[in-house]
């Protein structure tokens, strides 16, 4: 950990490599990648054992969850386990592994972490509701010329850069 | 013939190639400097484009390697997974995440990786994504017609809603990412010599 940060792959080199584990996991799977639906998978799991009696109702995410026999036993799980490993891996060997919060240079470490979780739940909310994230539908639909992921994805950037404006404090 | 018949592999082996396509998915992510939400917020003040980059070559390199795959008789006809369109609540869900990404900085794969990497501003966006998905299915009855119905095509591609052959949409789809990565770059040299960094 003491060991000196490495720079950041070039965006085109490190844009082929990520484009080659997406086709790798077509080839393999015969589907793309994903990092939302496991989280989902994850929140319902949590929700089905800390209130039991709410589950048996039809809540979404638990709906999703029983779908499966064993609710952990799902694809997006144990992908997201490796992204997790993955990541922490990168980070270890690039020394940047370390406690610390990213934020623009003029907003407190506390107001940082209250945005980070209110962008989180916004953000939590929109990839349900369009079925899918940057993985799931922006690049795994993007590849295979899905319209809805298509349209989804200038959705993503038509909502973040028109909504940039007003938050342009947080990051400049 | 792809995908590889998995069934020989045990459910087991299966979960593990997940873990270990997930591996490669979040290392790549973090190599790429999107464990770090400054690095994916500037995307939005135009001063680095690097989500578009590496997102849209990720996306042709993908695109061409199995469109290339599928030409040479490779791929089993109709095995690969399409998302089904469902166009409004893609569209509204789309932007309601972008509100959700300039304002927390991350989207659910990098933060991931962003919390995996001791990030606190990760960690909270991961525990606010939770709060976030817990709300949507609490709330999920009251648009639950929009949701299932709304604009539902579907397996529906771009070749099929422009009415013209892949090839050609694959053609085009490069040629839009060359023309964005070329305008990336101007607009990125544009404001180093504006602002003298």
């Amino acid at each position: 950990m003491t060991r000196k940060m490495l720079p950041y792959l070039n965006p085109y080199v490190a844009g082929v490599l990520l484009g080659v584990v997406l086709t790798g996991s077509f080839l393999v799977f015969g589907h793309g990648l994903g990092a939302s639906g496991g989280v989902a998978t994850l929140t319902g799991t949590a929700q089905a054992a800390l209130m039991p009696e709410h589950a048996s109702r039809s809540s979404y995410l638990v709906g999703l969850v029983l779908s499966h026999e064993h609710p952990l036993d799902n694809w997006a799980v144990f992908e997201i386990l490796g992204v997790a490993l993955g990541g922490l891996v990168s980070g270890l060997i690039s020394g940047r592994l370390r406690v610390e919060t990213f934020r623009g240079p003029n907003l407190s470490v506390r107001a940082r972490l209250g945005f980070a979780l209110l962008g989180g739940a916004i953000a939590g909310f929109g990839v349900r509701l369009a079925r899918g994230c940057t993985s799931s539908q922006a690049l795994s639909g993007g590849a295979v010329l899905s319209a809805g992921s298509w349209a989804f994805m200038f959705a993503v950037f038509g909502g973040a850069y028109l909504f940039a404006w007003f938050v342009r404090k947080l990051w400049t | 013939m792809f995908p590889l018949p998995l069934e020989r592999l045990g459910h087991v082996g299966v979960n593990i190639l997940y873990v270990v396509t997930g591996f490669f998915f979040g290392f790549m992510l973090e190599q790429a400097g999107f464990g770090n939400s400054r690095n994916l917020a500037s995307q939005f003040y135009l001063r680095d484009m690097r989500v578009l980059k590496v997102m849209f070559t990720a996306i042709i390199t993908a695109m061409l390697l199995l469109f290339a795959l599928e030409v040479a008789g490779l791929i089993r006809p109709g095995t690969l997974y399409i998302n089904p369109t469902h166009l409004w609540p893609g569209i509204l869900g789309g932007f309601i995440f972008g509100v959700g990404f300039v304002i927390g900085g991350y989207c659910p794969g990098t933060s991931l990786v962003s919390a995996a990497t001791l990030k606190l501003d990760g960690i909270f966006f991961v525990l606010g994504m939770v709060l976030g998905m817990l709300v949507f299915g609490e709330t999920l009855p009251l648009f639950q017609a929009f949701f299932d119905a709304s604009g539902a095509m579907g397996e529906l591609t771009l070749p099929q809603v422009f009415g013209v052959s892949k090839g050609v949409v694959v053609v085009l789809v490069v040629a839009l990412a060359l023309g964005m990565f070329a305008a990336a770059e101007a607009v990125e040299s544009y404001f180093r010599k504006k602002e003298g960094g």
